[in-house]
């Protein structure tokens, strides 16, 4: 008797649990979603939650250890300037779905916002390279910090991939500078464009210590501003190249005066010293080191400046003729990258911890992006993290989903 | 004296005078065991051929009863004068018939008992029905073999319906009911439940391995754990990059509600993902049983996590393009 009833009992939960398993109910499920105005309701009665994974501190270098695991708001107009090209692409869809900028205070940042604020700016910039597994958030963490040395009004130059300069390059021109060099005039007019919308105020402040002849009609004139170097790049897209050369020496030379302070932030650095795609027109093989831009931004990345600090982030995603599984530096760098690089500070970005996990549910949440009636419960969580593993890229495609 | 034989030559001749003693008749083999076992040749043949020896009882060759070879039959039916005996023979189905006829009388008499009862004021509301959990009617195979006659369908429906109306009345005739049932065993029993192991520093853990196509895993489930998963040393985020081996993997702890309170290890060899995938989760789900109720063990085993997929590739045949794709037919 008793054994029927647990029987029954036992299958009828198996038959809830089967069709809690069954795919198509789970993953892409469809709710009818709430009205509007209900939506707006429960908005404003759970304000608390936001409490949970929103601080309203938003002001960077205001960020401590008792902010971590929680989103601060970044204004859409900081966005505009700060970030022309730097966000990663799905970022930005969720930041135009969601009208909001939220980026999560996480360890990593917090490390390196704390050896920016106690930088020495009389001994040779240090580099922090930012490296982990894919998905871990090593470009938001750059983008937190780029975020703060713009409050803190530094220079930025900030190359978003500097995979994007080593492949996929429509037109090589010959360096009218160097014969033996290559040019790329779409890239190097791209990249001026947004480093005049970031670095505005920075551009008429600065002047050219040398003079520089574009060809037999044009030149250049010693004390004129960094901004008209930036302008004839971007209308001449012929001598982009050779522009973005002359700004990164420049600045190079100047942030040691001490008027500005630098930051130069590059996403991908693993690019600069891997294998490249792009062939010459009798189908050879084209090194870095052949690549005007690559040749400039080497020097740049190498520590004999003062007056500002270099941050970096290897990318697998991008990278070229690279295994799926590198992630460390000395794989993905190489020999002659490890060695140009050394010595710099690691720092590893890991997966979410269980506060930074909840924190990120709570947000998808409070901006009703899931819409699953599981993925508030607690089993639903533990699914999602047993399927995402903690990893944030991992756990933004799936939440993309329900 | 060589006498020249007209085919061959003077060889012939010379071979028979040779050996006179050759008699052209077979020679007879003697089957002579106690010669035989002192000869080496044979000896070896026999130790091969009967391993336990020529005169082991045991290995002697057993034989099945001869009622289980020789199909069931009737036997003559009517007397010399030609009568029948059974007094239904001329129904055509008699054993069949007058089973039910007894069934049914049996029914009246247990009613006659109850009515009896209750006139007296005696009857008693006790339910006794009989367990049917465990056991199930025969089937139409067996109850034709069991009556020796043909029976049609409705003749089997009419006589569970019957033998169900009987058990309704009461529990009186037990045992002529039980005979018409054979007991199922409950399969669970059967699976083998690994033991569960202590390793260096206490921790509790069993292993268990699981096949899929052509894949094999071995798992390590600890008792005891976050529910970090490492395949052949890898995170198995890495190692399964794609969200449905991740599922999978997920199905036998999401199954017993226990997501993050394992740890797993395991090693995984051949195949392919999602072949890799299939058999990590046999391995894990084999392993947890050690772990769990066996109430919950049946329900796995319901769910399908403890059966290995018997699929297997198709074979190609000679003729067509695949296993099933015939090649292009082209009218000429």
């Amino acid at each position: 008797m008793d054994s029927v009833g647990t029987m029954l009992k036992g299958v009828a939960s198996l038959v809830s649990r089967v069709r809690k398993l069954d795919p198509g109910h789970l993953r892409l499920g469809t709710q009818a979603p709430q009205s509007l105005a209900a939506q707006l309701d429960n908005q404003v009665s759970f304000e608390s939650p936001r409490a949970i994974s929103c601080t309203n501190e938003n002001d960077p270098a205001k960020h401590e250890e008792k902010h971590e695991g929680l989103h601060y708001n970044l204004p859409l107009q900081d966005v505009k300037t700060v970030f022309p090209h730097g966000l990663p692409p799905r970022y930005a869809m969720q930041m135009k779905t969601f009208n909001e900028a939220c980026l999560m205070v996480r360890k990593p940042a917090l490390e390196l916002l704390h050896y920016l604020k106690n930088t020495n700016f009389a001994h040779p910039a240090i580099r922090y390279v930012l490296y982990g597994e894919k998905g871990t958030g090593k470009t938001l963490s750059l983008c937190h910090i780029i975020h703060f040395c713009a409050k803190q009004d530094w220079l930025i130059l900030h190359i978003p991939d500097a995979h994007l300069w080593v492949k996929n390059c429509r037109d090589l021109l010959q360096s009218t500078y160097n014969k033996q060099r290559f040019d790329q005039p779409l890239e190097a007019s791209v990249w001026l464009k947004n480093f005049k919308t970031t670095n505005e105020r920075f551009l008429s402040q600065i002047k050219i210590q040398e003079k520089y002849v574009w060809n037999k009609r044009e030149s250049i004139e010693k004390g004129s501003s960094l901004g008209e170097v930036v302008e004839q790049g971007i209308t001449r897209v012929r001598n982009a190249t050779d522009a973005v050369g002359i700004v990164l020496k420049e600045l190079k030379r100047q942030s040691s005066l001490g008027i500005f302070r630098l930051l130069v932030a590059v996403d991908g650095v693993n690019a600069l010293w891997g294998r490249t795609t792009l062939k010459r027109e009798d189908k050879s093989p084209i090194a870095p080191e052949e690549l005007a831009l690559i040749h400039n931004l080497r020097k740049m990345v190498r520590n004999d400046w003062n007056g500002g600090a270099i941050v970096l982030t290897l990318s697998q995603t991008g990278s070229l003729f690279k295994p799926r599984n590198a992630c460390l530096p000395q794989e993905l760098l190489g020999k002659e990258g490890f060695d140009a690089l050394d010595p710099f500070i690691p720092i590893q970005v890991a997966n979410y911890s269980p506060k930074e996990f909840e924190s990120c549910i709570q947000y998808y949440m409070e901006n009703s992006w899931l819409q699953h009636e599981k993925a508030h419960t607690e089993e639903g969580k533990k699914e999602l993290l047993f399927l995402s593993n903690g990893n944030p890229g991992q756990l933004e495609r799936l939440c993309a989903y329900l | 004296m060589a006498a020249s034989c007209v085919s061959c030559g003077a060889v012939v001749s010379r071979r028979l005078l040779l050996r006179p003693r050759v008699s052209l008749a077979p020679r007879q083999v003697l089957w002579k065991a106690a010669e035989l076992q002192s000869v080496p040749g044979p000896q070896r043949a026999i130790a091969y051929l009967f391993p336990s020896g020529l005169f082991e009882k045991r290995a002697r060759p057993i034989m099945k009863h001869p009622e289980q070879i020789f199909p069931k039959q009737k036997a003559i039916q009517w007397g010399e004068d030609g009568r029948p005996f059974h007094y239904l023979f001329y129904t055509g189905k008699q054993s069949y018939y007058s089973l039910m006829h007894d069934a049914y009388g049996k029914i009246l008499d247990i009613e006659k008992h109850k009515n009896q009862l209750q006139a007296k004021g005696l009857f008693s509301e006790k339910n006794k029905t009989i367990d049917l959990i465990g056991s199930r009617w025969l089937i139409k195979e067996e109850l034709e073999e069991m009556l020796v006659e043909k029976l049609s369908d409705q003749d089997y429906r009419q006589f569970v319906r019957l033998m169900e109306r009987l058990l309704q009345s009461g529990a009186a005739e037990e045992e002529f009911v039980q005979s018409f049932r054979r007991s199922v065993t409950v399969q669970s029993k059967k699976q083998p439940i690994e033991p569960v192991q202590r390793d260096a520093q206490g921790m509790a853990f069993s292993t268990s391995e699981g096949k899929r196509k052509s894949a094999k895993a071995e798992a390590v489930v600890y008792e005891h754990g976050s529910g970090r998963i490492k395949v052949n040393g890898i995170d198995y985020l890495l190692y399964f990059p794609v969200l449905q081996d991740r599922e999978q993997l997920m199905f036998p702890f999401h199954f017993l509600d226990r997501l993050g309170k394992h740890d797993v290890t395991c090693t995984v060899s051949g195949g392919g993902r999602s072949a890799q995938a299939g058999a990590i989760r046999l391995a894990v789900a084999r392993a947890l049983c050690s772990f769990v109720t066996e109430e919950e063990v049946e329900w796995m085993r319901q769910a399908g996590l403890l059966t290995s997929d018997p699929r297997v590739r198709e074979r190609k045949k000679p003729g067509q393009e695949g296993a099933r794709r015939k090649f292009t037919w082209k009218k000429r």
